[in-house]
């Protein structure tokens, strides 16, 4: 495909294409925005909503992974979370599960606390991804583009990694009103 | 001693089907029994390998976290950020460096705090010994069961065998 090509598009719009190719496949969304747009673009109980632990994302989809070989698992990802529990390419890489899909969505900010600039501006975490073993390294702009790739690796044996770049805005949007509790409950049991 | 096939196969009977870990030398006997087996998943960091555990956990298996004591340390966030409040429980198998005092200096500080750590963040816990196994095992079984939350069984250097003979 185009690598980088076209135009950016916020996170929130990134995450409606990649929910819309989506149906009853296990979910994990990383902490902070990521996971309130989510719940309010489109909530489903196949979805595991984050709210601490950032950087574990991957760690807790491989689990899932592992355990549901039959399932393709996807983990919505930030950059800010990548850089953090970086070593998890490692783990996914020399595991190499088939039925991973890891979606970044890279804004280059930590934007849940106030944009300050990540790494990701100066570390292609794309190529981070391929050298740790990922078998499918993916790295887009453009909506059309992100459906044609997610399509692909949805398709196709991972492990994949699915680098969107997106911008900083973020929507207008509150905490995932949902019990930690509740949350597992109703994940562990549409993912049976 | 306890041998480690002995000790996994107790774990395996009591439902324990997913294990994961950062090695420690006090560990290293188990571990060997568990690659053997085939029923090892090697992570990189603690956090990690609680997270993975987590994700194993909703999807049905029945998690165990082998790691040193300083991996505590590591883990302490996503512990209480994740399996804590989330309620995915899993058996922390964590070796005791640095217990009374006898190991080297960066073990000391986690070795004489480590119990009032987890007292302190309520995670449950209990030291394995030889002649109470059984009963410590059990007692992590239903602990595990009743409060959906992670358990810590605490062990000492030369209770399980080791990689050494």
């Amino acid at each position: 495909m185009r690598p980088e090509e076209g135009t950016i598009q916020s996170r929130a719009r990134a995450i409606e294409a990649v929910l819309g190719l989506l149906t009853d496949q296990p979910v994990i969304i990383c902490n902070g925005f990521p996971s309130r747009e989510a719940f309010k673009l489109a909530d489903r109980p196949t979805h595991f909503y984050m709210i601490g632990s950032m950087g574990v994302a991957p760690a807790i989809g491989l689990g899932v992974a592992l355990a549901k070989p039959d399932k393709k698992v996807i983990v919505l990802d930030g950059d800010g979370n990548v850089l953090m529990g970086m070593g998890t390419l490692a783990t996914v890489g020399a595991l190499k599960p088939k039925n991973f899909i890891h979606v970044v969505l890279d804004n280059e900010v930590y934007g849940s606390t106030g944009n300050q600039p990540t790494l990701s501006r100066v570390v292609r975490l794309d190529q981070v991804a391929k050298a740790a073993g990922y078998v499918r390294v993916e790295r887009v702009r453009e909506r059309e583009d992100l459906v044609y790739e997610l399509k692909d690796m949805l398709g196709k044996d991972g492990p994949s990694f699915l680098l969107v770049k997106v911008t900083e805005q973020a929507e207008d949007v509150d905490r995932v009103p949902l019990e930690p509790i509740e949350i597992t409950h109703r994940f562990k049991k549409a993912i049976e | 001693m306890i041998e480690s096939d002995d000790f996994v196969g107790t774990l395996q009977g009591i439902g324990f089907n997913f294990f994961t870990g950062v090695p420690d030398s006090i560990l290293g006997g188990i571990i060997a029994t568990l690659m053997e087996q085939r029923l090892y998943t090697p992570a990189v960091r603690e956090d990690e390998a609680v997270a993975m555990a987590a994700g194993a956990y909703m999807a049905g298996k029945v998690p165990a976290v082998l790691m040193q004591n300083s991996g505590l340390g590591t883990s302490l966030n996503t512990l209480i950020s994740l399996n804590l409040i989330y309620q995915q429980p899993c058996l922390l198998l964590i070796s005791w460096r640095g217990f009374q005092g006898k190991d080297a200096p960066e073990h000391l500080v986690m070795g004489q705090t480590m119990t009032q750590l987890l007292d302190t963040v309520r995670i449950p816990h209990r030291t394995l010994s030889e002649p109470t196994a059984v009963d410590d095992l059990n007692w992590v079984a239903q602990t595990f069961m009743k409060e959906h939350i992670p358990v810590a069984l605490l062990i000492k250097k030369g209770i399980v065998k080791g990689i050494q003979p």
